[in-house]
């Protein structure tokens, strides 16, 4: 072979990989529009004003609102549950047992959980919550929006552990000797410097968290299990969006379709745009979530 | 004077000091509560889920392992369909996932200009930010009937060669093995690039800028610099898209078609170990329930299994890079 044909060939693969690669992310894209296209168009026909006053119990003629007001319940609690921990978690493998065995092991598995199948969480809060509450109560309370929160929180949860970690790990280090220099205590250090520091990029871990606990279905399954009725009530079964939009998609009836598709849209509506908030306000502080 | 009024003031520190020290301790306890909080909830998930199906695992033992029935009706439960499933689905989602975020990656890295890269590298991650039930529903009412349409082709072409023509003959039902695996596709897709994105860049520009200096092409660059310098990074993302796989629930449950079936067609219904949950567990009871809560354990203990190579794999890039 002459040396012209070589480089002919080399470029050749050259060119036809760039190609290729192009091809690749025009396709990643094509599904994310089609996607997107499908849920606004037919979720945009869908909505109308019922659908917020009304509640699921009125199948084609209703509405949604006993389920948004059930998801907002449940995802602020298991926000109320998680950001705690969370942050009290991350904070003590940054700032107590960054290069200790144990640190590293949590922070180790804590990334496992990141990942880990959403619906054994379901049925982990199923065996530990709506099991034993069934009991004690001989069956006066089964399901609940409480055990739902749970097993929402234990979804947010490794996010905010993750954030908080890597924040505090973009606090510098001379912050802390200033501070310990002066004889402050660790705790008033962490609590009024490290955290105050660290305090947007925390901030940005709980609504990641939010958003991805809020378009959680598999966990609510058989934890807040869903309700036609609106109830407010932690301890009722209670309705999502997520779990109507699952019902409404397995009828067969094309009206209780469309509320589906309405649902589909307020959920990705909430979710992308928290995700697009964090990206623009946080975007200097990048951190990986996969 | 001076000594009197010296006394009080070193009590006072003496004081505060233990005051402080006391406080430390309650905090660093409270820290350390809930950071073992996320170990209890890994070990919590895994034990009660053990314990909710030993009826089953401890029962049936083997028989549940290696059975393909799944009957209600005499309680005889085997999990070979749902683990199939579950294996084929997220092997046609990584078949299909990793050629085209490797491609995405490399056009984000590589080949893009540089202002193109921040918007199409946030698009293609906003894929990730879309809730799975919206995959399950545009699968069902979208893409289903695509694949229904496209069927009757696959069937005449590549049914048509010899050995893996099998794969691709059966009843244009849209739902299946094959339309759940590439809906999983596409919902991996973005974990896996930003993944394989990020390890690309941490090559240093150094050895890329070397190579482009002895005459390199853009693919040679990539091919034999960047990809064995990353190579156990890119695997372990591909190994973590693996494992999103596994578990994923909603956006297979609608468009699996939900069959006990053991196939060689991909286009045939199946069911999954998460869709058979999702499906059948409220309003299973006795030992059905307990064999639900056993495929739930499967699911955990192999999807766990799967992330800590996959994070095994990660941190040993992160380790010879010396971050």
């Amino acid at each position: 072979m002459s040396a012209d044909s070589i480089y002919l060939r080399r470029r050749l693969i050259n060119v036809l990989a760039m190609i290729l690669s192009a091809c690749a992310t025009a396709l990643g894209l094509l599904f994310l529009f089609w996607i997107l296209w499908v849920t606004a168009s037919n979720g945009l026909s869908a909505i109308r004003p019922s659908l917020f006053t009304k509640i699921t119990a009125y199948g084609a003629q209703g509405g949604l609102s006993n389920a948004i007001a059930g998801s907002l319940i449940m995802d602020l609690m298991a926000l109320l549950i998680c950001a705690p921990i969370g942050v009290l978690a991350g904070t003590y493998l940054a700032e107590y047992a960054s290069r200790t065995r144990l640190g590293t092991t949590i922070r180790f598995l804590n990334d496992i959980l990141l990942s880990a199948p959403s619906i054994v969480m379901g049925l982990f809060v199923y065996m530990i919550i709506v099991l034993p509450m069934t009991h004690l109560t001989h069956g006066g309370i089964s399901f609940s929006g409480f055990a739902g929160s749970v097993a929402l929180a234990f979804i947010g949860l490794p996010v905010i552990v993750r954030t908080t970690d890597e924040m505090l790990h973009l606090v510098p280090g001379t912050l802390r000797e200033a501070a310990l220099s002066l004889g402050v205590p660790k705790w008033k250090l962490t609590v009024q410097i490290l955290i105050r520091a660290a305090g947007s990029g925390i901030l940005t871990g709980v609504l990641l968290a939010l958003a991805r606990l809020a378009g959680e279905t598999a966990p609510l399954l058989f934890t807040a299990f869903g309700n036609n009725f609106m109830t407010v009530h932690p301890l009722d079964a209670m309705a999502s969006l997520p779990i109507t939009i699952y019902q409404d998609t397995n009828d067969p009836s094309p009206a209780l379709h469309s509320i589906a598709w309405a649902g589909a849209l307020l959920i990705t509506v909430f979710v992308l745009t928290l995700s697009l908030i964090t990206r623009f306000l946080f975007s200097r502080k990048k951190v990986s979530y996969e | 004077m001076q000594v009197t009024s010296a006394e009080p003031l070193t009590r006072d520190i003496d004081k505060r000091s233990r005051a402080d020290a006391r406080h430390d301790l309650i905090f660093h306890r409270a820290l350390k509560f809930c950071a073992l909080l996320v170990l209890a909830s890994l070990i919590g998930a895994a034990l009660s889920t053990l314990w909710g199906g030993s009826e089953v695992l401890f029962g049936q033992g083997w028989h549940f392992l290696t059975s393909d029935a799944w009957n209600p009706v005499t309680d005889d439960y085997g999990a070979l369909a749902p683990i199939f499933g579950t294996l084929v689905t997220s092997l046609i989602a990584l078949v299909l996932a990793v050629p085209v975020s490797f491609g995405v990656a490399l056009f984000l890295t590589e080949i893009a200009p540089t202002w193109m890269r921040g918007p199409v590298g946030a698009a293609i991650e906003l894929l990730a930010g879309i809730p799975s039930i919206i995959y399950g529903m545009w699968g069902l009412f979208v893409f289903v009937p695509f694949m229904a349409s496209i069927e009757p082709g696959l069937n005449d072409t590549l049914g048509r060669i010899p050995v893996i023509g099998k794969l691709f003959q059966g009843p244009p039902l849209g739902l299946g093995l094959l339309t759940a695996g590439i809906v999983l596709a596409v919902m991996i897709l973005p974990f896996i690039t930003s993944v394989i994105r990020e390890v690309f860049l941490t090559v240093p520009t150094r050895l890329k800028e070397s190579s482009y200096a002895l005459g390199s092409t853009t693919w040679e660059v990539l091919w034999d610099i960047v990809l064995p310098y990353t190579r156990s990074g890119v695997i372990g993302g591909i190994i973590l898209g693996l494992g999103r796989a596994l578990g994923e629930t909603m956006a297979v449950t609608f468009v699996l078609g939900n069959s006990y079936n053991i196939t060689s067609s991909l286009l045939m219904p199946g069911t999954s170990i998460s869709s058979s949950i999702a499906n059948e567990f409220n309003e299973a009871v006795g030992v059905h329930r307990s064999a639900l809560v056993a495929l739930g354990f499967l699911l955990f203990v192999v999807t766990f299994i799967v992330l800590l190579i996959a994070r095994l794999m990660l941190r040993q890039l992160a380790k010879r890079e010396g971050s």
